[in-house]
């Protein structure tokens, strides 16, 4: 069998455990929900101004907003988050190590770990589209913003996921995983456009934040497809270069056997 | 290479200043079942893992049938088994489910259902791992070591914390993998386990093998002097030539040391005989396997 065949039947594998376990199955796929439910409700009323195309604001409603926000917050967690701490619960546990020790070439291995965070974000995504289109106004991308949403989707999926097998190599033992990736991610969340709209006034530092790290990048090409504000390929490029980086660093840290 | 599964010479490892290996030699024979026996911290696992390709040495020449294990090659992944001290599989897949998921990666893999009738767990084919007991699951690492059907198969500990009965079963499917031809290497802290697995034993202590050969003649002990052991009454006296070499043990035998067992207790019953004296408890005794391995590792503690 060759590699890649090898790969995505690990995928299907990996699947098939997912959906077995109730608590990755829930956090995964509930809880971005569950927030685009509760933002709404409590924020939906009031209106966002966002950069439009051609420089021209254009103002939505705030639900509009979150179904964008949540569908990069889902993808954040199925590919960072979730993958990060199911790593280092499945280090801890000696499964890599076994794993380490078959024919089965070690990147073939956690490309289907990428792979299965990526399908899963698509999904959620879809989800998160479908119920923003049906509840909340948003509009779908079609034609070629479509492709490229779909592209854009892809590269935030992959990259996260790359930076998530990064971020096990500073996780210590797997108790201590949903701590130390929760610290690394959620603050960043806060200041990135994702739980709460910046708008046009926000701190200098905070935008330097959002400069910075993936998760605006991320986000904005993310509201580019739902609210029609103006798409930019340095976004897109910006997320894709910390996801080479988190390749890089992956694989020069990553650790197949328990830390201790 | 002959028929060698596994030659090492020379071994070394350190860590830092702490040296865990300190030069092992030692030969696997194809088909042999070969124990290296030692205390914990003795270096058994640090040397087996050099082997599996997990560590790198830090010297010697290290041959797995035919590879260097260091350079982690996948022809070699593909012709040996791996039984880790520590080790798991995905709890949410069942029994058959991990057996094909491994089967898969190896080129001629043994038939899933095979496997799992050979670590006894066919009644818990289709249970998911989460709900297997501790012995169970132990049972489907090795099957997980087996699916590729391996020529070599490591152990690392098998039976560390069974209860007695769940051991002789682990025993009796060792035996079994002997049988299909297999070439085992085990590690163990229990002479018991040496005693009734291996074709051959290496006794490890503090990173050094310090003796190596058939269980039943491992440091000579079958050549060694055996103790007669009996309870005298209180008014008998032993003749004045076996009195001098007598000494009271410490739940009140006498015991004689001696060479001679045969003539010995020939000498002690034909004299108890003709007195009309009943020798209670009467036995003799070689060194057990235990007594050995104490003196080898000089009592050493395990280290965990």
């Amino acid at each position: 069998m060759s590699d890649l065949r090898l790969a995505i039947r690990q995928v299907r594998f990996t699947n098939t455990a997912f959906w077995r376990n109730p608590a990755a199955a829930f956090f995964t796929f509930v809880f971005p929900l569950m927030f685009l439910v509760i933002f709404t409700t409590l924020f939906g009323n009031t209106e966002v101004t966002l950069p439009g195309p051609d420089g021209q604001p254009i103002t939505v409603s705030q639900s509009t907003f979150y179904v964008a926000a949540m569908a990069a917050f889902a993808v954040i967690t199925a590919c960072y988050t979730n993958l990060a701490i199911g790593v280092c619960f499945q280090r801890d546990a000696g499964i890599l190590k076994r794993v380490r020790g078959t024919p089965l070439p070690g990147p073939a291995y956690l490309s289907a770990r990428v792979l299965h965070a990526v399908i899963v974000s698509v999904l959620l995504v879809a989800i998160t589209a479908a119920f923003g289109a049906a509840f909340y106004g948003s509009d779908l991308p079609s034609g070629g913003d479509l492709i490229v949403f779909i592209f854009t989707v892809l590269v935030g999926a992959a990259s996260f996921a790359a930076l998530g097998l990064a971020v096990t190599a500073i996780v210590p033992n797997a108790d201590a995983a949903p701590p130390v990736v929760n610290v690394t991610i959620l603050p960043i969340l806060f200041l990135s456009d994702i739980f709460i709209p910046l708008g046009e006034d926000s701190p200098a530092w905070v935008d330097f934040v959002g400069l910075v790290f993936p998760v605006r990048h991320f986000s904005e090409a993310m509201q580019a497809g739902f609210i029609g504000t103006e798409f930019e390929w340095s976004d897109v490029v910006v997320v894709a270069l910390w996801g080479l980086a988190g390749l890089v660093l992956a694989a020069r840290f990553f650790s197949w056997e328990p830390r201790r | 290479m002959g028929d060698e599964a596994i030659a090492v010479r020379g071994l070394h490892k350190s860590y830092g200043d702490v040296q865990a290996v300190r030069g092992i030699d030692l030969t696997v024979e194809r088909g042999e079942v070969f124990a290296l026996l030692g205390p914990n911290g003795a270096g058994k696992t640090t040397a087996v893992e050099i082997l599996e390709g997990y560590r790198e040495r830090s010297a010697g020449e290290v041959d797995v049938l035919g590879h260097d294990p260091a350079k982690r090659s996948r022809a070699m992944r593909e012709r040996i088994g791996i039984v880790l001290q520590s080790t798991g599989v995905d709890p949410y897949l069942t029994v058959r489910e991990t057996i094909r998921l491994y089967a898969g990666y190896y080129p001629s893999p043994r038939d899933p259902d095979e496997v799992i009738e050979l670590v006894d767990l066919a009644e818990k084919r289709d249970v998911r791992v989460i709900r297997l007991s501790g012995g169970q699951q132990r049972r489907l690492d090795v099957a997980v070591a087996l699916a590729g059907d391996p020529e070599l198969l490591f152990l690392d500990e098998p039976t560390t914390g069974f209860d007695p009965g769940a051991r002789r079963n682990a025993w009796e499917m060792v035996r079994n993998l002997k049988a299909l031809g297999k070439t085992v290497l085990l590690t163990t802290h229990y002479m018991d386990e040496a005693q009734h697995l291996a074709d051959r034993v290496a006794v490890i202590s503090r990173g050094e093998i310090v003796a190596e050969g058939p269980p039943a003649t491992l440091g000579d002990r079958h050549l060694a002097d055996a103790a007669i052991r009996f309870r005298l009454p209180a008014a008998a006296e032993l003749p004045p030539d076996l009195a001098g070499r007598a000494i009271v043990t410490g739940d009140g035998l006498l015991e004689l040391i001696v060479s001679d067992a045969t003539r010995a207790l020939h000498d002690l019953t034909g004299w108890a005989l003709e007195r009309g004296i009943e020798l209670e408890g009467l036995h003799v005794a070689q060194p057990t396997l235990e007594d050995v391995y104490l003196e080898l590792t000089g009592g050493e503690a395990g280290q965990e």
